[in-house]
């Protein structure tokens, strides 16, 4: 193994009110905590770990304004400027007829937008690579992972902190960045 | 922890005084009424010719005010039959997050009963005057005023089928309701999870029920004033309204009583659920209210256009038709979007009165219009009749919320509900 990447240890969980407590104690420290991974979604982990708001309905928003704008705009090119037809004898600008496609467009693209966002920052890009830490992480066990640079404590200390708050194991890996 | 809400003299005392102020304002718009003579009378509009029947149409001041009845009956009527369709949601979905607060839903319920009564009554009074089809003449191929359209409804719509329907709405509703009440009660008084269980029998019952019947309620009460249109949207369409409104008022009552020392054990999650619950209903009630209108100006049929010509072609009505738009879709759609919206209160306080009021205004497009045509109008005699059926309907369920604690203390999933976060 070459020294290239960042160093993390690795502290392995069995159980998840254990790791909800140990995520408070570990932060009490002044412990930065890089990520913890769950098999399965666990109840109240984003305010453990101090995480703010996801700002991914703002990002929903804009791409939902941007859906109607796009509707509006093809169906006033296309049907009252571009080339204007009487359908069913309305207005060129019959307003009340665009709204289901407005509203289908803004659905769409704000439901795309949602989820591509989502997966770009949270690294599941098809270019992307995820990391995983510890392959269980997949199956039944929980893992946090804390990088060692940016904290203070050495890599034993911190081996010690998370056995010390119930940590089954508590390994060091060199990730590439 | 205050468990049991005190109705004190306070309270009653404000009652008293928006009942004796809307009285006092109906009676204004009563005297206002007979001294105007007709207001705007003999419309040419294009409406009339195709609506009126020769001489009925002529304009008298108590249409006015028992139109006003009827719009206030079927409101607070609807608002209290949903609130007892919340609580049957509830047990049917088997809900955890909302054990804490399904009393004051109960309390709205409590108007049902005097609300029928008085529906029945006022029904016994403005008969001719508010539903067209019941004039005899109609249905005698020897008067000159004889409506083949009219006739050819006749099966569905006589007074026998009619109030026999009614009848059994009210009761069917009632009947369930007061079951919901004896088992709750039970379950105050002897735990365990056996009255929730057969709570969750009845209510799956009840949802069935209401369903058809509140559909076909909607037809009678509503759709029937303009006896010629028709809607196959319009069950549901009363049904978001009435719906809507109920979950603004569940929402308004939890809050307030929250900021009297009541309720407060309910956390910021269960209000944030409350006001996704308004927030989502506006955009349900402006899908159900659009596809109506979207189907009729598409295919643009002269049958079932004149109901919108009415509303908008009229000066008087134009305006309320976008002023119903506004507090129903686009103020809580941009108003309650964010989240801090829904979770702080002083925006749910602002926001669940105007829907109320908004709501009020769909109700009053609905009734006004096919009773009045061209002579409807909007001032103290409205405003009025409203403040003094809303005092009556705030008695009835502040009195109601004083029998049963405010706290379901058995009921099984109650910590859940204390618990509750999102």
């Amino acid at each position: 193994m070459d020294d290239k990447g960042v160093k993390f240890v690795i502290g392995i969980y069995e159980d998840e009110d254990v790791l909800l407590d140990a995520i408070s104690s570990v932060r009490a420290k002044g412990v930065n905590i890089y990520e913890v991974y769950s098999p399965f979604p666990v109840h109240g982990i984003e305010s453990r770990l101090g995480y703010k708001r996801s700002r991914l309905s703002i990002a929903a928003f804009c791409f939902g304004f941007l859906g109607t704008c796009l509707a509006l705009t093809m169906m006033i090119g296309m049907t009252t400027i571009d080339w204007p037809m009487i359908i069913g004898g309305k207005d060129f600008l019959p307003l009340p007829v665009f709204i289901p496609v407005t509203f289908e467009m803004t659905v769409l693209l704000s439901a795309f937008g949602m989820v591509g966002t989502f997966f770009v920052i949270s690294d599941l890009k098809p270019w992307g690579k995820p990391k995983t830490f510890d392959l269980r992480s997949t199956d039944d066990k929980h893992v946090m992972a804390i990088e060692i640079e940016k904290n203070n404590m050495s890599e034993a200390a911190l081996k010690k902190l998370l056995k010390s708050n119930g940590a089954s194991e508590a390994n060091s890996k060199l990730m590439d960045e | 922890m205050k468990d049991i809400f005190d109705f004190n003299i306070g309270i009653k005392k404000s009652l008293l005084y928006l009942f004796l102020g809307g009285l006092l304002l109906s009676i204004i718009g009563i005297y206002q009424l007979i001294n105007s003579g007709h207001g705007h009378e003999e419309s040419t509009e294009i409406v009339n010719a195709y609506i009126s029947d020769d001489g009925h149409s002529e304009f008298h001041w108590y249409k006015r005010v028992y139109s006003n009845l009827w719009i206030n009956v079927v409101y607070f009527l609807g608002i209290s039959i949903s609130a007892i369709f919340f609580v049957a949601i509830q047990y049917v979905s088997q809900s955890g997050w909302s054990a804490g607060i399904l009393r004051v839903p109960l309390a709205i319920g409590r108007w049902l009963l005097p609300g029928s009564v008085l529906m029945l009554i006022v029904f016994a009074i403005t008969n001719h005057d508010i539903f067209h089809w019941t004039h005899e003449y109609l249905y005698d191929k020897s008067d000159p005023r004889y409506d083949y359209v009219i006739d050819g409804k006749k099966a569905y719509l006589n007074l026998p089928f009619f109030l026999g329907r009614m009848a059994f709405f009210l009761g069917i509703w009632y009947f369930f309701y007061a079951l919901i009440l004896k088992h709750i009660a039970k379950e105050d008084k002897l735990g365990g999870t056996e009255s929730w269980k057969k709570l969750f029998t009845i209510s799956t019952v009840f949802v069935v029920i209401y369903a058809f019947t509140q559909s076909v309620a909607a037809w009678d009460w509503v759709l029937s004033i303009d006896t010629h249109w028709f809607s196959t949207m319009f069950g549901w369409y009363v049904f978001a309204s009435w719906w809507v409104s109920a979950l603004a008022l569940i929402t308004y009552m939890i809050i307030t009583l929250k900021d009297n020392g009541y309720l407060s054990f309910i956390n910021h999650s269960v209000i944030h659920d409350l006001g996704k619950f308004v927030f989502a209903f506006s955009v349900f009630w402006t899908y159900i209210w659009f596809s109506q209108f979207l189907l009729i100006y598409y295919a643009n049929i002269p049958e079932e256009t004149i109901y919108y010509v009415e509303r908008l072609e009229s000066d008087f009505y134009f305006p309320f038709f976008i002023v119903n738009l506004i507090l129903n879709f686009f103020f809580p759609f941009f108003f309650l979007m964010t989240r801090a919206s829904k979770r702080f209160t002083r925006f749910l306080k602002v926001a669940c009165p105007m829907i109320l009021f908004g709501h009020f205004i769909d109700f009053y497009l609905m009734v006004t219009p096919g009773v009045l045509k061209e002579n409807g109008g909007f001032g103290f005699l409205e405003i009025g009749v409203l403040m003094v059926f809303l005092s009556a309907f705030l008695y009835v369920i502040l009195s109601g919320l004083t029998k049963l604690p405010l706290v379901a203390k058995n009921h099984p999933m109650l910590e859940e509900s204390l618990h509750h976060d999102i």
